[in-house]
């Protein structure tokens, strides 16, 4: 029989004030095992711990019941006061009864009846508590960043700064991701490749980085400090270690009718092709889908006028399997699909643009080399109108919930730029709120009002229409002057909903790491633990995780980078002792539990088992304890109960069903 | 019926929570009718909400409505404006009692110009 000693906490008023705390005190006294019960207001403080100590000594405690807050807040500091006490720390177990109960109750007496209950439960299952000993597992000083626009590039420049070695996965031919598709950044104004090349340069150069361009993560195992990622270079059709960048296979090459994706599709571009002039590395790749020679066979120009002979047709996808200690997930972003917003014309009008389309057209290197022009004549526009808040803030089903954050201030870097350059265009602003907090941001925005009189209009826009002129007429409110307004436009500007890169669905399945109904990757905690995934190993940074600017990306990618710096400078991690355990004598070797674990822990072995007095030789399960991550999928799979969870066994856990139904 | 009550049930006849409103305009951004009326589409969330049914049941706006549901189907935030004043509309002609129309008249009234959206709003605003 355990000696139990069970600490209620009053956390301040958190549960006192919903739960009569001592009479949870008197009841749970005459619980089998209890031989110690008391209430204190604040348990975790150390005074709090203090208790668990002295009463460990004087009554000889053997387990503890804490019933305070979600075992997520203090399990562990309860555990270590437990350690410091001489107790095996998995003797402690906490009844939650702040979250689960006070929190969540309004009246007293019941909540009361409640927090008894969940204490009895708690009590239950440390009757049947055992010592459970943490094993070891080491970690490779290695880390994995999925992404290399600015976010992936800062986070692995951090890590291989403190003298780790980073891999950075792309999945295009080049880094620099969104940011350099940017003209310019707001709110200094300044070029956007003019401050990120620098650092795309800086991480190509750097001896601990190790960029894969056009490749992809193909598979991922393991757990914390020991991933095993395979990762798949898709064929280049182009030497790396020959090409010299001279671009004349761009030049030569035929088939120039694809659609370019770094200009967002406003041009074309040749089947072998670098993204853009900075592009690193600067070798280009073959689209096999575009490609003359991949296509009938006849053709290859570029073999014939490549100088290196860097071309290769017959280059394979390779798979190259790393080991890493982290994982860092920079996948970012792009813009929704408006396909559901039919009235703002944008599929039926070419000079109806999305922003990062502006952003491409206001770009020396874009379809119209930096000239402001309709995409439709040619002809330089007099009219502008931009709307907002394209997709974003709906609760319709057609597009996104949440404020994109960005749009606000690109607007008005937009329409700065464009009065500033082209005085004589006209700049109105369809806003519903004009959301500036930042450093500067306000003040930016009052400057796109006050010096370059750009016109902002308090109202959405209901309908853009194509006009017989080739002009749009655009219908919106004005609700300050209480008025509709028809405005004929030359060009309509959508600040158009960001949302997650579709892959990061299929990147986080992969990782187990959680994702939102937006396909935001999760945090561990929203407010302090911001940049870790709930999935040990696995941190954030950047847009994947919620929508944000590129001065919030690169600090979020720094804080990532920290905390994959801290995990990658510890040699061994502390493994979670509560993993499945097998019985032999009952384990008919089906490989259900095989089939079902998620983390490939469990194996078969012939083995010589003793069944009451009889020797013959079994297959039977094995767990790797260093693999299994404790989910618990095996002990429900398997049909003659042999699997266990260490720490939550079924019997523990009917106890506790008994304790609650009693 | 109080004036709280009637919003209740312009609330319950027309399904939509006015306070989902964000108050964006894309209502009277995108109505025919605009012009026409004296109580703008995007005001009839807030006139629900503060309970003004009266100024509501008494405006042009009631009317003046199509009932062509281009402020339903645009609203970014599902409140449905249009909703609203049909129910409100709904609510008057319920005070009054008796039909103007029956199905059977309309044969003889209908006008080949007459847009089909308008029969239907017709029998929006007239059916018992």
């Amino acid at each position: 029989m355990q000696r139990i000693g069970v600490f209620v906490c009053h956390c301040g008023s958190n549960i006192a004030a919903t739960v009569d705390v001592k009479k949870v005190v008197e009841t749970v006294l005459s619980e089998p095992g209890v031989c110690h019960a008391e209430d204190y207001p604040y348990m975790c403080s150390e005074a709090g711990q203090m208790k668990i100590l002295e009463a460990v000594k004087e009554k000889k405690l053997t387990g503890i019941v804490v019933c305070s807050c979600s075992p997520r807040m203090h399990e562990a500091t309860f555990r270590k006061a437990a350690e410091r006490a001489g107790l095996n720390p998995y003797m402690v177990e906490i009844a939650n009864i702040r979250e689960h109960c006070s929190w969540i109750h309004k009246d007293m007496e019941e909540a009361t009846k409640k927090a008894v209950i969940l204490a009895r439960a708690a009590i239950a299952k440390v009757n049947l508590n055992t010592p459970l000993q943490a094993g070891e597992s080491r970690v490779t000083k290695r880390a994995l960043v999925i992404g290399g626009g600015i976010a992936g590039i800062q986070t692995a420049l951090d890590i291989a700064d403190a003298g780790y070695e980073v891999d950075i996965v792309e999945k295009t031919p080049s880094i620099g991701g969104r940011m350099s598709q940017l003209d310019k950044t707001f709110p200094t104004l300044d070029c956007s490749a003019c401050i990120l090349t620098p650092k795309m340069v800086e991480a190509a150069a750097h001896e601990k980085i190790n960029i894969y361009t056009y490749s992809e993560v193909d598979k991922v195992t393991g757990f914390v400090g020991d991933f095993t990622v395979d990762i798949r270079k898709k064929a280049r059709s182009v030497d790396s270690a020959k090409c010299t960048g001279c671009g004349v296979c761009q030049e030569k090459c035929p088939s120039k009718k694809s659609l370019n994706e770094f200009n967002r599709g406003l041009n074309t571009r040749s089947a072998i092709y670098t993204p853009f002039a900075q592009a690193i590395p600067n070798v280009p790749v073959i689209d096999r889908d575009a490609c003359i020679k991949f296509k009938t066979g006849k053709c290859g120009v570029c073999e014939k006028v490549c100088q290196a002979g860097a071309i290769d047709y017959n280059q394979k996808d390779e798979i190259i399997t790393e080991k890493y200690g982290a994982i860092v997930v920079a996948t970012g972003f792009d813009t929704i699909k408006l396909d559901n917003y039919d009235e703002y014309a944008y599929n039926q009008s070419k000079d109806v643009i999305t922003s990062l389309e502006l952003e491409r057209i206001m770009n020396a290197a874009g379809p119209t080399k930096g000239h402001l022009e309709r995409l439709s004549d040619g002809k330089a526009p007099k009219e502008m109108v931009f709307i907002q808040c394209v997709g974003s803030r709906c609760s319709d089903n057609r597009g996104k919930s949440y404020c994109s954050k960005i749009c606000c201030m690109y607007t008005a870097k937009h329409a700065m730029l464009i009065r500033d350059k082209y005085p004589d265009v006209n700049v109105t602003v369809f806003y519903i709120d004009v959301r500036t907090p930042g450093k500067n941001f306000d003040e930016f925005y009052r400057r796109a009002v006050e010096e370059y009189g750009v016109n902002y209009v308090k109202g959405q826009v209901g309908k853009v229409a194509p006009l017989p002129n080739g002009k749009l007429l655009v219908q919106g409110s004005d609700l300050l002057d209480n008025k509709q307004i028809l405005k004929e436009a030359d060009m309509v500007v959508l600040a158009t909903a960001i949302e997650p890169e579709a892959s990061v669905r299929q990147i986080a399945t992969m990782l187990t790491a959680s994702i939102d109904t937006n396909n935001f990757l999760t945090e561990a905690h929203p407010k302090l633990r911001p940049v870790e995934s709930p999935t040990a190993g696995v941190f954030l940074s950047g847009v994947c995780q919620g929508p944000k600017d590129i001065p919030e990306t690169v600090a979020q990618a720094g804080a990532a980078a920290v905390k994959a710096i801290g995990l990658l400078a510890k040699d061994k991690l502390t493994t979670n002792p509560c993993t499945a355990k097998p019985d032999e004598l009952l384990c008919n070797g089906c490989s259900q539990c095989a089939n079902v674990c998620p983390y490939g822990a469990i194996t078969y072995e012939e083995k010589e088992v003793n069944d009451h007095g009889i020797r013959e030789t079994r297959r039977v399960a094995q767990v790797n304890g260093a693999l299994c991550q404790g989910c618990g999928a095996c002990t429900v799979t398997c049909p003659s109960g042999a699997m266990d969870l260490q720490g939550f066994s079924n019997r523990q856990i009917i106890a506790e069903v008994d304790a609650i139904c009693r | 019926m109080s004036h709280r009550n009637y919003s209740e049930k312009i609330k319950e006849i027309s399904g939509v929570n006015p306070y989902k409103c964000m108050k964006c305009g894309k209502c009277s951004a995108t109505c025919p009718s605009y012009n026409e009326m004296d109580i703008k589409p995007h005001q009839f969330v807030s006139y629900v909400l503060n309970e003004d049914i009266e100024a509501l049941a008494d405006s042009k706006s009631l009317w003046k409505c199509l009932s062509c549901f281009a402020c339903v189907e645009r609203c970014p935030r599902d409140v449905k404006p249009g909703k609203l004043i049909d129910a409100a509309r709904q609510i008057v002609v319920r005070e009054r009692g008796g039909d103007y129309l029956s199905a059977d008249e309309i044969p003889e009234l209908l006008d080949e110009e007459l847009p089909q959206q308008l029969l239907v709003s017709a029998f929006r605003r007239y059916k018992r």
